[in-house]
């Protein structure tokens, strides 16, 4: 990233139509050429509470978030608690201007709807625009806005001032105001976005300003993509026509859109009672042939867990999601945290037998959807996708090229009664569903309503036909067939491309990280290389099997490795070192769990941290020094 | 051409198909009430002319959960509780299949009472059967959410607090559209209930009471029964909903007092199944999804055309 970027944030209450609206601006700088990436805190609330979207856009690779940002347009929030003595909430009406200037750079823009916020009641807020030589904008946005069409047009009043102080053509949002909006809202919008337009710039002199939009071109068409849309359209062009969910943040996203889609091409989707269910069901129709997915976020998962076992044991294909929030129990449903990873790895008894991905941005989230419903077909076993909160939710722009494949509803090993005919039946007439012999651990199966298949799927031990069977030799071939698989997976996804370096092959330095992580840690390696210090990243995208190979030689590359992460007690560092324990003392750890995720400044300070072997922290993030010596 | 080809094959059955080749002798207790639902069940498939091919009888954990390894059919002996939410998946996939989901009561009204008050609220078109000895048997002989109340057993020494589930009730008020309560001491009534249920269009369950001769001596041996829907004592419509949760109320409280009543207690043909529903809104398809994926020549839709363009 270089100085040439804007980092638009739109904060409010929840139900203002933040989301919304980030959305249709980070569109419109997209199709202007620019690289964009959206970063959202919201509150678990319907209404009301301190929320806001950043955009951030630059003309190439823009990975992350940024360390603070420099425009804010604080709309005031319709739904603000009204503000009593002793409430530990304090006064909400203030918040979207006074709860977002910790972050705003020096030199920053401030444009405020003096209709709803009062600036007089933000504490020590003059001195604090003299200090940091901000530039304000008290603009009236809720009475324009009202004056023209609806009060809940400030929004759009509040795009035309950004606008206009950013030096951005009114033009692209009107392009985009004009492919979203019925035709009955769309006039007064207009008309509202050119008069703040106007307004701005015959009111204000606009020459001290700094803060601008690039100018980007794109090489190729973009589109705008956030992950929980990849993971979607991954697992609708893998065939996926079945998916069974409960309602819940931020897992919802990935249910809602298939819910919408699915019944169009004859699909199925069931919102049923509880998550055990969900699951089940999905194993359910997998069993009956069907390509079905479930999922949900850390409670929800936890439900899940024994079905996930019987999905084991029946060697039945389905797909889970596990989107991640913070923890442990409610925790803060709205926040991201990458803490239920040994959750994931590990939940539902006996030994587990699974496979498990983490994409970092959407693009991935698509790759990763798609990969994950291969292997669980070709290997008859469940996979789990990892993500949270944050890619779930999280815009940026990929390549229209990147979603244009050909999609595959392969169900792998699935035997046609033809095959079925010619196939091992036991002598009393039941196909062998589960042999010992095959060498890639991988046994053909059957569905319901073939003829002549006929086989017992159970979560009890059992034999070749399938029937419960507690006999040593039985035993100790199946365990050893349905590990054996793992072992076909892992080389299976050996130069599978999922787990990806960064930076000079050269370094001195690495930096290890999976999922939503990784663009950050991307940046914060640039920068690093950009300010003379030697570093790489290693982001794994496969969690199980591990990729001991391939973490190994990156670990042996360099002289250090900081294991960075989003939670408080190093799961990501523990499951290497369990994988890789010699490499223990070269391993530090970056740590973050109060609810946001990284910036990248934060990882660059925690890498200089690794450099030193010294501990302190401006931020709140927390660095574990090395063991050993 | 559907792949399923077991799927509506019109033959003649024997009722011996239905017994496996290899270990064909269940593992439960001489005089187990569970021979019962096995023996009825095998008569009434024949009789409602479906195949082993075609049939996939969905399981839960205990006793009741080896149904289906003493069956020849598709088998899924799934986890405790959790059959039903098997069952109705596997029915949407492909509703072609006959499915019949069974468990105990400890598994259906205790574990899976969640699973069966949604199941029943949805009406999915399948054939439920409770093996209801009022106890848990395969864990040696806890007291279960049909034990009536005082009963003691070793988790609960100074005897059950608990009034015990009404099933029947219970399932009307959820929404099943047939419920029905047998015996295995009362083999014929129990075929017939069970092709009746099998015929019917929606949730059809049976209370199957299956007598327990390990671990609930103190129990009835349910005989003698009494057929509602024969005996000239009692005079209800199984159609008229208000009549039949009399009935079903009379029937748990007998039960108690030493009195078993068995019979048909509800059934509303009227009401259309889930599938049915769920087509009706365009929400499933005409043709069984599980054929899709057996069939080359399907043009599969991809996401490149169907939704990327709205992110441009």
């Amino acid at each position: 990233m270089t100085d040439d970027e804007l980092i638009w944030r739109i904060a409010g209450g929840s139900g203002d139509g933040i989301a919304s609206t980030s959305q249709n601006f980070a569109k419109a700088l997209m199709r202007s050429g620019l690289d964009v990436f959206t970063h959202r805190h919201y509150p678990s609330r319907i209404r009301g509470g301190h929320t806001y979207t950043e955009v951030r856009a630059a003309p190439e690779d823009v990975t992350s978030r940024g360390d603070g940002y420099d425009f804010l347009l604080a709309l005031g929030d319709s739904f603000a608690r009204n503000p009593q003595e002793e409430a530990y909430y304090g006064t909400e009406e203030i918040k979207p201007l006074s709860e977002n200037l910790d972050d705003l750079r020096e030199g920053g823009v401030i444009v405020y709807d003096s209709g709803l916020i009062d600036a007089d009641e933000v504490p020590n807020f003059d001195q604090r625009v003299e200090e940091n030589n901000w530039h304000v904008f008290p603009l009236d946005l809720r009475g324009l806005a009202r004056e023209k069409g609806r009060e809940v047009m400030r929004n759009t009043a509040g795009v035309g001032a950004t606008c206009a102080i950013a030096d951005i053509p009114v033009e692209a949002i009107e392009e985009l105001m004009e492919d979203a909006m019925p035709e009955k809202i769309l006039e007064p919008n207009l008309e509202i976005l050119n008069e703040a337009y106007d307004a701005v710039l015959e009111d204000y002199d606009l020459s001290g300003v700094e803060v601008s939009c690039p100018d980007g071109e794109h090489e190729e068409e973009q589109v705008l993509v956030n992950g929980s849309e990849g993971i979607a359209y991954g697992a609708f062009d893998e065939g996926c026509r079945f998916i069974a969910g409960y309602p819940m943040t931020p897992w919802t996203e990935v249910f809602t859109i298939m819910s919408k889609v699915l019944p169009d091409v004859g699909g199925i989707s069931e919102q049923v009672e509880d998550e055990i269910a969900a699951a089940s069901l999905a194993i359910g129709a997998a069993h009956t042939g069907v390509k079905a997915m479930s999922g949900s976020s850390g409670g929800g998962f936890a439900l899940m867990s024994e079905p996930l076992g019987l999905a084991e044991m029946s060697e039945t294909p389905i797909v889970l999601l596990e989107a991640a929030r913070a923890g442990p129990s409610t925790g803060m449903p709205t926040k991201p945290e990458q803490a239920d990873l040994e959750h994931v790895l590990y939940t539902s008894q006996g030994d587990s037998n699974r496979v498990v991905f983490a994409p970092a941005d959407p693009a991935e989230a698509y790759d990763h959807a798609r990969r994950a419903f291969e292997i669980a077909y070709e290997y008859q076993i469940p996979t789990i996708i990892l993500y949270d909160q944050k890619l779930s939710g999280e815009y940026r722009n990929v390549p229209a090229s990147h979603f244009d494949r050909e999609p595959n509803p392969d169900i792998g090993q699935t035997l046609t009664e033809e095959q079925i005919a010619d196939a091992p039946h036991e002598p009393g007439g039941k196909f062998q569903r589960f042999r010992h012999d095959p060498e890639d651990g991988v046994s053909p199966r059957s569905v319901p309503g073939q003829k002549d298949g006929r086989f017992l799927a159970s979560g009890n031990e059992h034999n070749e036909a399938g029937h419960i069977s507690e006999d040593p030799d039985n035993r100790v071939a199946q365990v050893d067939r349905r590990t054996r698989k793992l072992e076909t997976i892992r080389e299976d996804l050996d130069g599978n491309g999922l787990n990806v370096t960064y930076g000079p092959e050269d370094a001195d330095y690495g930096v290890l990280a999976f999922g939503s992580m990784v663009g950050t840690v991307e940046e914060a390696v640039d920068r690093l290389n950009d300010d003379d210090e030697s570093v790489k990243a290693l982001a794994v995208g496969e969690l199980a099997p591990f990729p001991e190979e391939e973490v190994r030689e990156f670990i042996e590359s360099v002289d250090r490795v900081m294991v960075v992460e989003m939670n408080a007690s190093a799961q990501f560092r523990g499951l290497t070192q369990k994988h890789l324990g010699e490499y223990g003392p070269k391993l530090s750890s970056l740590l973050k769990y109060n609810g946001n995720p990284f910036e990248p400044g934060e990882v660059v300070e925690g890498f200089h941290n690794t450099v030193a072997d010294e501990e302190p922290t401006d931020h709140q993030t927390t660095f574990v020094p090395a063991g050993g010596d | 051409m559907s792949a399923f080809s077991a799927i509506g094959e019109e033959r003649e059955i024997d009722q011996d198909e239905y017994t496996p080749g290899i270990e064909p002798q269940p593992t439960w207790c001489p005089g187990c009430g569970d021979f019962g639902v096995l023996k009825a069940l095998k008569g009434a498939l024949p009789e409602a002319g479906r195949t082993p091919d075609e049939t996939l009888t969905v399981t839960g954990i205990g006793c009741s959960g080896k149904l289906n390894s003493y069956f020849n059919s598709y088998g899924f002996h799934t986890i405790h509780g959790r059959a039903l939410p098997v069952a109705r998946a596997a029915k949407l996939a492909n509703p072609g299949l006959e499915v019949i989901a069974a468990g105990g009561d400890g598994d259906g009204y205790g574990i899976g009472g969640n699973h069966f008050m949604h199941t029943a609220r949805e009406n999915h078109d399948f054939t439920y059967i409770v093996f209801n000895n009022e106890i848990f048997g395969l864990t040696k002989g806890q007291t279960s959410p049909t034990s009536p109340k005082g009963h003691k057993s070793k988790t609960q020494p100074h005897g059950s607090a608990k009034e015990p589930v009404r099933p029947l009730s219970l399932s009307l008020t959820a929404g099943a559209s047939f419920v029905a309560r047998t015996a295995a001491v009362n083999p014929n009534q129990a075929k017939e209930l069970i092709k009746e249920a099998i015929e019917h269009d929606g949730f059809a369950h049976i209370d199957f009471l299956t007598q327990c001769p390990t671990w609930n001596k103190d129990a009835k041996q349910y005989v003698p029964y009494i057929d509602v829907n024969e005996n000239d004592d009692y005079d209800f419509d199984p159609t008229n909903r208000e009549e039949a949760a009399e009935m079903m109320r009379e029937t748990e409280n007998a039960l108690h007092e030493g009195k078993v009543l068995t019979g048909k207690y509800y059934v509303d043909e009227d009401r259309p199944s889930y599938q049915q529903e769920k087509q009706q809104i365009g929400e499933m398809p005409e043709e069984p999804l599980a054929e899709r994926y057996f069939d080359d020549d399907y043009d599969w839709e991809r996401s490149a055309d169907m939704f990327i363009d709205d992110h441009k």
